[in-house]
């Protein structure tokens, strides 16, 4: 290899100062003391503590989790039968729709998704809350969810599977001893995909979402669109907080495993 | 067993999102009313099929019509795709480099970089848009640092113009342009590179002549990946965008939650979706060619 | 093959009494226009271990899969002890597989692998893991019990799956290239093991496999399949050295092949291949008129070479060497006659290479015996 050129060093610099300047401005700005978010007055802890006197935020927040859990757990199960069908199943009456279905909400802008849902759960009479943002936030993750499981299925070793019911497993047991034990890090990464999306959704929620069920997202866009405050910016720091150390954990501890793997196996040999 | 397999997401999906799909068609064809829910017809199916078949009378294209001859929505989705195409433009001019820059970096450090690149992208949307506001403002970190360098004497406007949409667009979708394109240079053989040097290339020429070409389907795939969300974009052009910013997604909700006209806003919607389904096509026979490409 | 007193040779397919253990009866089966298997009937016997041999693609995995329940023929019955299996799903047939990528469970142990199959039909731990230490130490494999697959070399995983599909004890074993992905050396070493637990485990063995080599080694019988057929099931011997066809002539082994027409049908046969020339002499190997085309083969390491011409034997020809291979064990000669054919013969060599007579451009005499040969149909 090379040694990078002044010009990728600089394109390396500039791309990724102008990803995280903004964020790290953010977060600096969380510990101002001053209400005025542009102008730095001195280090204080005062917003943090602040929004957890917000009860309303709070529970916004409890709503969120709570919506993102469930969301993605039933999003992680259709959309691993999803993909398991997709890659498995030959073919079946409607399959074209089937796989049509599972693609367009990945393209579809999420205006049309929400819009579509909101008019749906009125049709039925449906109380707009909880519910109704589960499922609304369970029917797009799915399809991501069973693209992440679907990509990892068809790399998958179909002798493993008849290897299995050749030693007397039934089919049922086939796919919980063998196939879902071996996919398992696709399926984590699905629910993982979906639950992210699920605390993210703005558009979807705030169709999908009534009077009685306000997530994080739509509390934190009506009160930005009033302006910026310092308590948003506290709440940004704990979100890109927890998002930084989980995903680093995630790949420090597949990184992990792979190098472990790769000793184990030129052991092996 | 297996058919349950089947069944289950199947009858999900066709319950939450066929038939809803189906239901913003159908009020598309409706018109306002004053009523709960605000439009008319509704389908009354005690009345059987003369019931149905009244309904179905009522139905017009109506409000396609009006959307023809309302000069705020034909404006609205050109400007969509005119700020889509341009902010696909200069997302690429920025992720290309970063990309490539990325791909030609030591081994050792190419996972650092991706980590780098994926971790805005778990990171709220909502709130990466957020951040911007504070630097573009007035009185933001952006023109206080410019005068402070002295580079202008009064603040510029930014917040709340097109630049701003651009910029907020360019920044949140650039982990999808960076992302496919550095897949495709990774991939590429470096010693193709020295072959072309040694058959006489330049270094420049040898960049146009091979790199270039075999990047395309990342890039192709980076463009469509930023500009079919960004043509339906809400978020950006309600937080970052003015009073001015026309965005077909913008124009929907604001039709929707504000004038409370559903069937404008299904409609709205359907010709939205029928914009969107070229672009989607083309991007599917992309992926096609290119899985194919790899087998 | 003598067979002496009491201790008689293993051949239950020429004894009219014996029972097939494995009955395939007019078998078919067609992949939308493609016939991947053409009318096969096969009995195989208890105790066999039976090598399905062919060229990729000629139909022995599907045979194979149909056997272990992965595939439904469509025509036709297959019957296992007796048992009609058309509606026996693979996980309820006493048949286990040994798969060609091993498919060894990666998350599970040695262990646990080879406990998998146990522990579906008995709760009873003892009695599973007193099974799995046997199965263990029949494959000398006891002290990488905890270890995971990625954690053992190739010619061990390839031993876990034999294990494995053994432990339940099943009346029939199918192995899909068991050794294909061995190298060469471990593969030898392999195939007489494979042949040490047969005997010892008294399993009915079919394998599936495109290495005639490994085929003919570890075989009580062979069936040679192409496009979907059976082309001949015999033992190793009567494969080799009387083939049916020139297919299996071909396939098993080298041989020469010689172009002619019957001349004359007696005791043997004789085939008239050159204007001028005498006919070759051989055995007859297919049901053959006189004057009707046909080919003599005859196998390299039955042909002899000399200088002077060898008038002892009717069946010699002239020639100059073209090429000499030497293989350390043997040397290879390949000798075009003026006639146009090359024909290549082995010799071994038993002394230093100081001593070899021959050198390019030699004329030579090739000569063999009139049974050495055989006239097939074209």
């Amino acid at each position: 290899m090379r040694r990078l050129s002044t010009f990728n060093i600089v394109s390396l610099t500039l791309g990724f100062a102008f990803l995280y300047i903004p964020m790290v401005i953010l977060v600096v700005y969380s510990f101002n003391e001053s209400k005025l978010v542009t102008v730095w007055a001195g280090f204080s802890t005062k917003w943090y503590g602040e929004l957890l006197q917000n009860e309303a935020m709070i529970d916004a927040a409890w709503v969120t989790v709570k919506v993102a859990f469930f969301s993605s757990t039933i999003a992680t199960v259709l959309g691993t039968m999803a993909a398991y069908v997709i890659v498995r199943r030959g073919r079946f009456f409607g399959r074209t729709l089937f796989s049509g279905m599972i693609y367009a909400p990945l393209v579809m802008p999420e205006v049309i998704t929400g819009l579509s849902l909101l008019l749906l759960f009125i049709a039925i009479g449906l109380d707009r809350g909880v519910l109704t943002i589960v499922l609304a936030h369970t029917t797009f993750s799915m399809c991501y969810v069973s693209v992440v499981v679907s990509s990892r299925l068809v790399s998958f070793d179909d002798s493993l599977e008849e290897a299995a019911l050749d030693l007397g497993a039934s089919p049922f047991e086939a796919f919980r001893l063998v196939t879902l034990p071996i996919i398992a890090p696709a399926v984590i990464s699905g629910w993982l995909l979906a639950f992210t999306l699920s605390l993210d959704d703005l558009v979807i929620a705030s169709f999908a979402a009534g009077p009685s069920a306000t997530t994080l997202p739509i509390k934190i866009f009506s009160s930005v669109r009033l302006g910026v405050s310092p308590e948003i910016n506290a709440l940004s720091t704990i979100i890109i907080a927890i998002v930084t150390v989980g995903v680093l954990t995630a790949s420090i501890v597949s990184k992990r495993q792979i190098t472990q793997r790769l000793k184990e196996e030129a052991q092996a040999d | 067993m297996r058919r349950l397999l089947v069944a289950v997401p199947y009858v999900w999906l066709v319950v939450l999102f066929l038939v809803p799909f189906g239901i913003v068609l159908k009020i598309s064809l409706s018109d306002i009313a004053l009523a709960i829910p605000p439009y008319t017809p509704t389908l009354d199916l005690s009345e059987g099929w003369t019931g149905f078949k009244a309904f179905l009378s009522q139905l017009d294209l109506e409000n396609y019509v009006f959307l023809t001859s309302d000069d705020l929505y034909w404006k609205a989705y050109l400007s969509s795709l005119q700020i889509a195409f341009l902010s696909t433009f200069f997302t690429l001019l920025v992720g290309f480099p970063v990309a490539y820059a990325m791909a030609r970096a030591a081994e050792e450090w190419r996972p650092a970089l991706l980590m780098l690149v994926i971790l805005p992208f778990w990171t709220s949307f909502l709130i990466r848009v957020y951040a911007w506001i504070g630097i573009l403002s007035t009185e933001g970190f952006l023109n206080q640092f410019l005068m402070w360098t002295g580079v202008i004497s009064e603040p510029l406007t930014i917040l709340n113009t097109n630049t701003a949409v651009y910029i907020g667009i360019v920044y949140t979708y650039l982990p999808f342009m960076i992302l496919p394109i550095y897949a495709t240079l990774e991939k590429m053989d470096g010693s193709l590179l020295e072959a072309a040097e040694d058959l006489g290339c330049s270094r420049m020429q040898a960049f146009w002549l091979v790199t270039v070409p075999l990047a395309m389907p990342g890039v192709v795939a980076g463009c469509f990946l930023v500009f079919i969300p960004t043509l339906g974009e809400f978020v950006i052009p309600s937080l970052l965008g003015g009073s001015d910013t026309l965005m077909i997604g913008k124009v929907l909700w604001e039709e929707f939650f504000n004038n409370r006209d559903w069937p404008v806003a299904s409609s709205v919607a359907i010709i939205l979706l029928l914009i969107l389904i070229v672009p989607i096509i083309l991007f599917q026979r992309n992926q096609q060619i290119n899985k194919e490409a790899d087998q | 093959m003598a067979a002496s007193g009491n201790n008689e040779v293993f051949a239950p397919w020429k004894d009219r009494d014996a029972v097939p253990l494995i009955r395939i009866d007019q078998i078919t089966k067609r992949f939308g226009d493609f016939t991947a298997i053409d009318n096969v009937s096969l009995d195989i016997y208890p105790q066999e271990f039976f090598a399905l041999l062919g060229p990729s693609g000629c139909g022995k995995t599907t045979l194979m899969r149909m056997l272990a329940g992965f595939e439904t023929p469509s025509e036709g019955r297959i019957t296992i002890d007796g048992v009609d299996m058309a509606s026996v799903p693979p996980n309820k047939r006493a048949v286990n597989m040994m798969f060609q990528s091993y498919a060894l469970f990666p998350h599970l142990s040695v262990w646990d692998n080879i406990a998998f199959g146990l522990r579906r039909d008995s709760q009873d731990k003892d009695q599973v893991a007193a099974r799995v230490e046997e199965m263990l130490k029949l494959v000398q494999l006891s002290q990488f019990a905890r270890r995971k697959p990625h954690q053992i070399s190739g010619g061990q995983r390839q031993r876990v799956a034999l294990a494995r599909s053994l432990a339940k004890a099943p009346k029939l074993l199918l192995l899909d290239e068991p050794l294909g992905a061995l190298d060469k050396k471990l593969r030898q070493e392999t195939q007489f093991e494979l042949m040490d637990i047969q005997e010892k485990t008294g399993t009915t063995f079919v394998i599936v496999t495109h290495d005639q080599e490994e085929a003919m080694t570890v075989a009580s019988r062979v069936a040679v399949m192409n496009n979907g057929q059976l082309v001949q099931v015999e033992t190793p011997e009567v494969i080799y050295e009387q083939p049916s066809s020139v297919y299996v002539a071909d396939f098993i082994g080298d041989v020469n092949l010689i172009e002619g027409s019957v001349a004359a049908l007696g005791e043997g046969a004789e085939l008239a291949w050159a204007e001028g020339r005498a006919s070759l002499i051989g055995q007859l190997g297919a049901a053959l008129s006189k004057g009707q085309s046909a080919t003599f083969a005859i196998r390299p390491e039955k042909i002899a070479i000399s200088s002077d011409e060898p008038l002892d034997r009717r069946n010699r020809v002239r020639g100059k060497i073209l090429d000499i291979g030497y293989l350390g064990n043997l040397s290879t000669y390949h000798v075009e006659l003026p006639e146009g054919p090359v024909v290549k013969c082995e010799v071994g060599n038993r002394s230093r290479i100081e001593r070899r007579d021959f050198t390019w451009e030699d004329e030579v005499w090739l000569s063999w015996s009139d049974t050495a040969g055989l006239v097939l149909a074209r």
